[in-house]
């Protein structure tokens, strides 16, 4: 195995370790931190396929992040009041079921990534970070000024879905459960990046105009990269919103969408594993820094300020040995 | 196929007021060279955009193949077998020059929408593109990055390249730009021998490499082509050699 | 829906649109300039904010508090451009984003840590306190129709600036062509930070204006800095008369939007429902409009082609 494979698969086995020694030890908050770290993780393994090796700077992922919660959020809390989603043009009753909630995630931030990438990709540079924003920007405040749905004060639901065969409120198995997911996303994304279209995408960033000279339409690359990585982070929303039976609009603020890209850049943008690296390390700081000072995000930005400036391979990079982007 | 592999007619682009593009008709013939001339500003870059598609005409028609192809995009060209390279080297610079040509392997079949299956591993685009990059005279640099090699073998890979798209013609822009006399002596024999291919239009500022390579040339000054004739015909024509050429050619 | 009613709602238009200007003419002459995307500007906005409001506070002068947040900002500005903003310019997107995206996170926190978590009001000045009797029996607010006069003062201010002086064709050679001017021995350091300066300056009093009539609390920055990508994205990057154009347009579409959809849809639907669909289209509205927008010309309406 490469280098660059043995640190990936390191690092998710640190995650696991740290998990089974939790559970030894009986700490079930450390669980529930990595979990978060792992859906965290997620998140940014889709925005890393655009970002990372698309070279697309979308500053809106949020909004699939808060799609795939949202839908989470409506099917349990209907499959708990009993009332149908809708009535037109079928009956759609809520679920309380994962896998079904999973897929409807997936499909809705799909479509939406459809639509807002249609229309980003239209630009590029500037203009697509400043539109991706406002897409995602416009979401929030249609969550915000939407009621039934509990407007800016976000819905909970109380009960944690289910998965046959499992008991998803014990903290080590609703983690294993995300692992598994982890580790499918990480899979998947290896396996895109090293395939044709892989190939077609990293054109498309580093040589656009030969891309085009050799007959691929970067559009429509982009576009499906677009929508596929909105599915993946889709989907990390909808396990977000479980973890915290809790959905709110912050799930769709720009805030969110710079931590989902935080996230990348701290774990080295274009790195497979760069993500989980990049979301433990929050984690971590989150943790740590902020039973230091309420005020912590001040010195992750500092932090964030000194890899930019000094450091843009981020850890793996550093891991890795120096700046390779 | 006997008539013109490539016909353009009447074409015109103008830039606010500046035209670019003057009612230029051309065409390139099976089996042959042809090379484009003329003095910068003349308008060969956007003459060379209106034929690959990054840019729309104003008017005029493009035939490829007998075929109009005015509302075929950029990339949809190219995989008719327009075959372009670039003036300055467009190569995507972390592959390395195997996976440069196995990019163009891939983009000629069209087959970009494959998410499973790791494409450097496979022998259907590794196979073709070595070839390729062997017949551009790149035998052994299979696995050097392309940001690493020397200037003369990026033009060559560019050649590589071009030959990977199933080429019906050849639209090669200043080849020889950068190359020293060695080096554009060498490519100047590869862009002879590519000709069995499939007819080149050329443009070119080297007047060695015209000279030497072109059945006709066509003289661009002020987005106009002010003549189209052989060799000898250009060299002798009182208005190329007052706009262009300079008395002594 | 009376004649007074649509007026008053118009003029609210133009007063936000003229807020919006304030901040997006900042962003695109630094984008236009430097090449930079900055997304602290809105930072620099709540800058201005707080210093107003702290200054009038301490010294009982609204005025004294306007020129403090003129000057905070363009401080706070300069120091951010020569430290960190400085080192960004060679560099791609993705760190100018990450980078400016550190520096909220260090203006934010800060300032709530300085500040506390809690909004802070200014009141209006004496002189603008009241209101004024305008041609049709409009009654309007004094201090809403300074900052229509505001803004329309320095759009001219700007339209001088870069059209008949020196540094004006210094900023428009540097949108043109960056490196040319540095050949031409235009010391670019200075300028820069100059450009920065006065970008931020009137971030500043945007956020000072807004403050006064709304409040001043953390975070104020962001959903402005928003909103003027909207505008920018409408108008055009690097255009002085597109983010004019677009400020306006997206100010009067929000305003008329946000106060007359919903009693458009009360027209066929029952009212509560009205409200909700109503107000929840209107909050999108705008994004609506920047997506037609890029639809039918992405550069903008006032953008160079790319």
């Amino acid at each position: 195995m490469s280098r660059a494979a043995i640190i990936d698969a390191g690092l998710f086995a640190t995650l696991i370790a740290v998990v089974l020694v939790a559970q030894a030890a009986g700490e079930p908050f450390v669980i529930t931190l990595a979990t978060k770290a792992a859906i965290f993780a997620l998140a940014g393994v889709g925005l890393n396929l655009v970002l990372g090796y698309g070279g697309l700077v979308s500053f809106g992922h949020a909004a699939f992040f808060g799609i795939g919660g949202y839908v989470a959020g409506i099917l349990a809390s209907h499959a708990m009041s009993g009332q149908p989603v809708a009535t037109f043009p079928f009956t759609m009753q809520g679920s309380n079921e994962m896998l079904a909630i999973w897929p409807m995630a997936m499909l809705l931030a799909g479509l939406a990534a459809l639509a807002i990438g249609a229309l980003s990709l239209r630009t590029s540079g500037v203009y697509f970070i400043m539109v991706t924003l406002a897409f995602a920007q416009m979401l929030y405040y249609f969550a915000i000024s939407w009621p039934a749905y509990g407007g800016e004060d976000g819905l909970s639901f109380y009960v944690r879905n289910t998965f046959p065969g499992l008991n998803t409120f014990d903290p080590i198995q609703f983690f294993a459960i995300v692992a598994v997911l982890l580790g499918l996303g990480l899979l998947l994304s290896a396996l895109i990046v090293r395939s044709r279209f892989g190939l077609a995408l990293r054109a498309a960033r580093a040589a656009p105009g030969r891309a085009v000279a050799v007959g691929i339409r970067p559009f429509g690359i982009r576009l499906t990269a677009f929508v596929i990585s909105g599915m993946i982070t889709g989907l990390a929303g909808a396990l977000y919103a479980d973890l915290n039976r809790f959905v709110s609009p912050t799930m769709l603020s720009w805030h969110m969408s710079g931590e989902i890209m935080v996230f990348v850049i701290l774990g080295g943008i274009g790195r497979l594993a760069g993500p989980l690296a990049g979301a433990g390390a929050y984690i971590l700081l989150e943790h740590l820094l902020g039973g230091v000072s309420e005020y912590w995000q001040a010195l992750l930005g500092l932090l964030l300020l000194v890899i930019v400036l000094f450091a843009p391979g981020g850890i793996v990079g550093m891991l890795n040995g120096g700046r390779g982007r | 196929m006997s008539g013109p592999i490539l016909e353009v007619e009447g074409l015109q682009k103008s830039f606010g007021a500046l035209k670019a593009t003057d009612e230029v008709t051309l065409d390139l013939r099976p089996g042959e060279i042809h090379a484009l001339i003329g003095p910068n500003g003349a308008g060969k870059s956007t003459l060379i955009k209106l034929i690959t598609g990054e840019i729309a005409a104003d008017a005029g028609r493009i035939r490829f193949e007998g075929q109009a192809i005015d509302t075929v995009d950029a990339a949809g060209r190219a995989r008719l077998g327009l075959a372009r390279s670039f003036q300055v080297s467009q190569l995507v610079p972390d592959f390395t020059a195997l996976e440069n040509v196995m990019l163009a392997v891939q983009g000629a079949s069209g087959e970009s929408f494959r998410f499973l299956r790791p494409a450097l591993a496979d022998p259907a685009l590794i196979e073709p593109a070595a070839f390729h990059l062997a017949h551009a005279g790149l035998a052994g640099r299979e696995r050097v990055a392309a940001a690493a090699l020397s200037h003369g073998e990026r033009r060559r890979l560019e050649i590589a390249m071009a030959l990977a798209m199933r080429p019906r013609a050849f639209l090669l822009d200043e080849p020889m730009a950068g190359m020293g006399a060695d080096g554009a002596r060498d490519l100047t024999a590869l862009l002879s021998d590519l000709r069995a291919e499939a007819p080149i239009l050329l443009v070119e500022h080297d007047m060695d490499a015209v000279f030497a390579l072109a059945d006709r040339v066509s003289v661009l000054v002020y987005g106009r082509v002010i003549a189209t004739g052989s060799v000898a015909e250009i060299r002798a024509d009182p208005e190329v050699r007052r706009s262009y050429l300079g008395e002594q050619a | 829906m009376s004649a007074l009613l649509v007026a008053e709602q118009v003029l609210n238009g133009l007063q936000y649109g003229m807020m919006l200007f304030l901040m997006a003419a900042g962003l695109t002459l630094v984008f236009g300039v430097m090449g930079l995307i900055n997304l602290a500007h809105g930072a620099l906005y709540m800058t201005g904010a707080f210093a107003c409001a702290a200054v009038a506070a301490a010294t009982g002068s609204f005025w004294l508090g306007l020129a403090a947040s003129l000057a905070a900002a363009a401080a706070a500005g300069a120091l951010v451009e020569l430290a960190v903003i400085r080192r960004l310019y060679a560099r791609d997107h993705l760190d100018q984003v990450l980078a400016t995206f550190a520096l909220i996170l260090v203006f934010s926190e800060t300032t709530r840590w300085l500040f506390g978590s809690f909004p802070l009001y200014l009141s209006l000045p004496a002189a603008l306190s009241g209101a004024v009797s305008l041609p049709g029996g409009l009654v309007y607010p004094a201090f809403r129709l300074a900052i229509i006069g505001i803004g329309i003062a320095v759009a001219a201010f700007l339209f001088w600036l870069i059209g008949r002086t020196r540094l004006g064709i210094r900023i428009r050679a540097g949108e043109a062509d960056r490196e040319m001017i540095a050949a031409l021995g235009v010391d670019i350091g200075r300028l820069y930070t100059l450009v920065f300066a006065l970008g931020a300056a009137l971030a500043g009093l945007a956020g000072a204006l807004v403050g006064t009539i709304q409040s001043v609390q953390v975070g104020m920055g962001e959903p402005v800095l928003i909103l003027a990508f909207v505008v920018i994205v409408i108008g055009g990057i690097g255009s002085i008369r597109g983010a004019l154009v677009g400020a306006l347009v997206v100010g009067m579409t929000d305003t008329l939007g946000k106060a007359f959809l919903p009693q458009l849809f009360a027209l066929a639907m029952e009212p509560s429902a009205a409200r909700a669909v109503g107000s929840a289209l209107a909050s999108m509205l705008i994004y609506i409009l920047m997506a037609a927008v890029l639809i039918v010309r992405p550069q903008g309406l006032f953008g160079a082609r790319a």
